[in-house]
This record gives structure tokens, C-alpha cells and sequence, in this order.
């Protein structure tokens, strides 16, 4: 009763909220609402017992990603007049993508009702005595070890790709050099030198 | 918790469970108004004044003024700010700050909710903390309180990254994201302590663990916007940051969270590193009758925390503020790679130490 009753308030938030985020006028607020989605996802992920993926949910997508997000939009100086007037142009091919989506997910429901074609992938809850992550590290590690490495060299170059793309090295530029100044010496740092009263260096 | 109230009823099992949080909380608010006492007494101290000393005696009941002071000002909402989501920031900051407490086992046994992957869980709680920032920045419509949410969105995303290798390397070492099953890996005395960690040898697992303890402590500084990395309200360069449009209530608030907050960090780091509610030395507490065992094993976790929160206020008091660009060059250049080094290091150890 109970987890059916948390099912219907966290599937609720998180459909209208992502409703939301396509109907808000305030970009920021659209944001926002997509992170109240995230949550929403991460709550139903404890719900099937995924309370490890849930986490990652909430670390990696709120709390990494969308902040970045967040910070980029609020930056924007969007004109929301001009963003609007192109909406009834791109109605149709959104709704046509919308209607593929929603024929996609009948199939997958579908099936996943029908037991013959789905069989040994159903959804099987964590295995009794082992814990989320040691089920999934089990899987991850030692079955699909070698695409679960090149997914994470994928990453990695698009990463080096991102700093390359960016990257400038300009010349004259004055820097400061920790290491330098760390090591620098009481010798190279100070003169000492003795004057006559009434004349200079020079 | 969950069972808990299955064995007890669903009535009287949920208002049991929810007067435990209560009792948390009421607790939890009462130690942070003397710890605010305690850490303004700490910098007085530092630069040789008295300290609040006038309202009760020894100014015991300062932290109380100052809350009916805040509470009763009158809220000003700036007029082009978005009022909803202005308001909406200092409460998320708060409520945030206190559900992370509720996997905190503070002695055997008493903890609201004993979850499975309890540190993944404090991690995810503590990064979202920075949308009360962000929005509360953005939402004020004003420049030195954008500015201010910019760098503190910026500084938290970058200082997760180590305190995320950091908690790694805890859980290498227990093989566990339960945390009291991290304080229990610790038992028997202050050589088992992670931040030692004798247990491991023959290889010296203290000597990747020490540093670790640092890097984990400075981040949780800048984490928590404490000085020396309190560039977010730099009162030098932005006024006061992402706070400068709050007042009365919605500051305190906001205040409020930021404590509860650096006392959660002060919680983390004697749970992963300094053996939790463990005493330096095992006395056989377990034999003892329980109500004076969990006295003792609380009076450890409280104690430890407060000292750490005795380091975060000396830290605040001795340490000049960095620049932003240092702040950045710290966490990516050096406790980045650092970290990353530590827990391939410990892999190892603890590879070598499971297989002999």
C-alpha cells in the first residue's frame, strides 16, 4: 500500500514537472523543473530496489550535470518573445517525434506484459544476500569489463577533445608560477647594499 | 526504520519513528546553538577578546538572542526578485542540511535510517546543497549575489570531485557503503582507526590514509564555503555573495544550513577516518549495560566532532582567504590527481592484504 501509494506521488511529480519543463515560460524555471524530474526518477529507482543507481542518479545528473546546465542558462540572455514565435513551425516534426516515442514505449510495455519475448531479461530484484553494488560490480566488472572500459576511454576522449578544442597558449602573458616562488631563495631575493649618507644607488 | 515500523504498527510504529526525528533534530539544533556559541568564543579567543559574554551567564544564551533577533525582523523580498524561488532557496538549504543527517550513526544502534549505500547517499544529499546557492543567487536579480552563486556552483562541483575519491578509498578499506559498518571496520582502538589503519600492515596503509584525511578535510572546508574558501561571500569583493538580499528569517535559515552543514562534514570525517563512536581505547563497552555503553560510544562521536569543529574554527580564524584561482588550481591540479593515485594505491593494498 504504501509503495504503491509513494509509485503514484513520485511517477505524478515527475510527469507533470517534466511537463513543466517544456511549458515554462522562464528557462531557469524549465531547468529547475528538470532537476525536480531527475528526483523524481532517482525516487522510483529506490522504489525497483536500484537504490545504487538511484544515488548516481542524484550525484551525477543533479548534482553535476544540471548545476553545469543551471549555470549556462542563467548566463544566457534569451529572448523569450523570439523563442516562442517559431513554435507552431516546429509542431508538426515534434509531434511526430512525440508519436514515434509514444509507439516506441507501447512496444516496449507491451512486450514486457507478454512474457514470451522478454523472458530471461525481466527485471529480477537484487539477489538475496548480496548487495546493489556488489551485483553490479560483479556484472560490470568481470562479464561486460571490456565494453564498461572502452565506454569509459570513449569518455576520456571526448574529454581530451572538449580541453583541445579550447585550449589557447598565449604568449607574454604573466602567470603565477607557485613552484618558482616557493623555491626562491633568501640570496636571490635580496640585496643588500651599503650606501653613503646623501648619495644614491646609482 | 522501515521494519521499525512494521514491528510496532503502522500508528503508533510512524509516530514513533517520526518522534525519533524530532528528537534528532531538537537535539541536532540545541548542540549547533552552543557550537555557533563555542565557535565565536574560539575566534574571540584567537584575537584575544571576550566573546559574546553578556546574555546569560558567560553569554551561554547568545545563540537564543541572536534567533529571536533574526526572527523577528521583518522579511524584505527585493522587488525584481523571483519571490517563489527566493524564498524557496534558504528552506531547500535547510531541509537539505538536515535529511543528510538521517543515516549518521551517532552510537551502536542509534541511527534514523541504517541504508545500504549511506555514503553514496550523504554525497548525493551534499551535492545538491549548492542549488539552495545557486537559485537563492539567481533569484535575488541583483549582481554581487549572481556572482557569488557563480563561484560557489563552480568551487562545489570541482572539491566533490576529491571528496568523492576520498570516500573511495574509505570503502576499499571496509568493503561497505553502510556506515556503520565503516565504524565497525574501526573497533578496537585508535590503531584501527582508518586514519591510521595499523590493521593493514605489513604495508604501511597510513601513509596513503594520512593524506587522504587532509585532502578530505581541506575539501570539506571549501565544501562548505568555510574559510579560507569562503569565496562565494567574500565580503571583500562581493559584499556578502548570494546572501546580500537576505534578511531576518530567510538568512537565518540559510545560516542555519551552512552550520548544520560544516557539522555534518566534522560528522563524515570522524566516521570515515577517526572511528566514529569507537573509543581510543576498547574498554569491552559491548558488556556493559546498554544504556552506559551508548553513552560512552556518544560521548566519543560527540567528542570527536567537536574537535573537529574546533579545527574548522581555528582554520577560520588563523588562515587568510584564497585567491579564486588558486582555490581552482588546488582541487584540479593537486587533490585531483592525488586522490585518484590514493585509491589506485589502496586497491592494491587492500588486494595484497585480503590475499595473504
Amino acid at each position: 500500500m504504501l509503495q504503491s501509494a509513494a509509485f503514484y506521488i513520485l511517477a505524478g511529480i515527475a510527469a507533470i514537472s517534466a511537463l513543466m519543463v517544456v511549458s515554462a515560460r522562464n528557462p531557469v524555471h524549465a531547468v529547475l523543473f528538470l532537476i525536480l524530474t531527475f528526483f523524481s526518477a532517482a525516487g522510483l529507482f529506490v522504489l525497483l530496489g536500484a537504490e545504487f543507481l538511484a544515488m548516481i542518479l542524484v550525484i551525477v545528473y543533479v548534482g553535476a550535470v544540471a548545476v553545469l546546465f543551471l549555470f549556462v542558462v542563467m548566463m544566457l540572455d534569451v529572448n523569450f518573445v523570439a523563442l516562442k514565435q517559431g513554435f507552431l513551425d516546429y509542431l508538426p516534426l515534434g509531434g511526430l517525434i512525440g508519436l514515434i516515442l509514444i509507439g516506441e514505449l507501447t512496444l516496449v510495455g507491451w512486450s514486457w506484459a507478454d512474457h514470451r519475448y522478454t523472458g530471461a531479461t525481466l527485471a529480477s530484484p537484487t539477489p538475496e544476500g548480496v548487495s546493489n553494488i556488489a551485483a553490479l560490480g560483479a556484472v560490470i566488472y568481470t562479464d561486460y569489463a571490456f565494453f564498461f572500459i572502452t565506454a569509459g576511454l570513449v569518455l576520456l576522449v571526448a574529454m581530451i577533445g572538449a580541453i583541445v578544442l579550447t585550449l589557447r597558449h598565449r604568449e607574454g602573458v604573466k602567470r603565477q608560477n607557485i613552484h618558482a616562488q616557493v623555491n626562491r631563495t633568501r640570496d636571490e631575493a635580496i640585496e643588500v647594499v651599503t650606501l653613503k649618507s646623501g648619495e644614491g644607488i646609482g | 526504520m522501515y521494519e521499525f515500523v512494521q514491528n510496532n504498527g503502522p500508528v503508533i510504529g510512524t509516530l514513533l519513528a517520526l518522534g525519533q526525528i524530532l528528537a534528532f533534530m531538537i537535539v541536532l539544533l540545541l548542540s549547533l546553538a552552543y557550537l555557533l556559541l563555542f565557535d565565536r568564543k574560539v575566534w574571540a579567543a584567537v584575537q584575544m577578546r571576550k566573546g559574546p559574554n553578556t546574555v546569560g551567564a558567560f553569554g551561554l544564551l547568545q545563540s537564543f538572542a541572536d534567533f529571536l533577533k533574526f526572527v523577528f525582523k521583518e522579511i524584505v523580498v527585493p522587488a525584481g526578485a523571483d519571490r517563489f524561488l527566493f524564498l524557496f532557496a534558504p528552506l531547500l538549504t535547510l531541509a537539505l542540511a538536515f535529511v543528510g543527517w538521517a543515516v549518521i550513526p551517532v552510537a551502536p544502534g542509534w541511527v534514523i535510517s541504517d541504508i545500504n549505500v549511506g555514503i553514496l547517499y550523504i554525497f548525493a544529499i551534499s551535492s545538491l546543497g549548492v542549488y539552495g546557492i545557486i537559485i537563492g543567487g539567481w533569484a535575488s536579480n541583483s549582481k554581487y549575489p549572481f556572482l557569488g552563486a557563480m563561484r560557489s556552483a563552480a568551487q562545489m562541483v570541482s572539491y566533490e570531485v576529491s571528496i568523492g575519491f576520498v570516500i573511495v578509498t574509505v570503502l576499499l578499506m571496509v568493503g561497505s557503503m553502510n556506515l556503520t559498518d565503516v565504524v565497525e571496520a574501526q573497533a578496537g582502538g585508535f590503531w584501527n582507526w582508518h586514519v591510521f589503519s595499523f590493521d593493514l600492515l605489513p604495508w604501511p596503509a597510513f601513509l596513503v590514509t594520512i593524506p587522504m584525511f587532509v585532502v578530505f578535510f581541506i575539501s570539506a572546508l571549501a565544501e562548505t564555503n568555510r574559510p579560507p574558501f569562503d569565496l562565494p561571500e567574500a565580503e571583500s569583493e562581493l559584499v556578502a555573495g548570494y546572501q546580500v538580499e537576505y534578511s531576518s528569517t530567510p538568512y537565518l535559515l540559510f545560516m542555519i544550513g551552512e552550520y548544520l552543514n560544516i557539522v555534518l562534514m566534522c560528522a563524515l570525517m570522524t566516521l570515515l577516518f577517526m572511528g566514529g563512536w569507537n573509543a581510543p581505547i576498547d574498554l569491552g563497552a559491548e558488556n556493559w549495560p546498554v544504556a552506559l555503553a551508548s553513552a560512552w560510544h556518544f560521548f566519543w562521536f560527540a567528542a570527536k566532532v567537536v574537535f573537529f569543529f574546533f579545527m574548522f574554527a581555528m582554520v577560520k580564524a588563523l588562515v587568510p582567504r584564497y585567491r579564486y584561482d588558486q582555490l581552482m588550481r588546488l582541487g584540479w591540479k593537486i587533490f585531483l590527481p592525488t586522490s585518484l593515485a590514493a585509491v589506485a594505491i589502496m586497491g592494491g593494498i587492500v588486494v595484497y592484504a585480503n590475499a595473504g
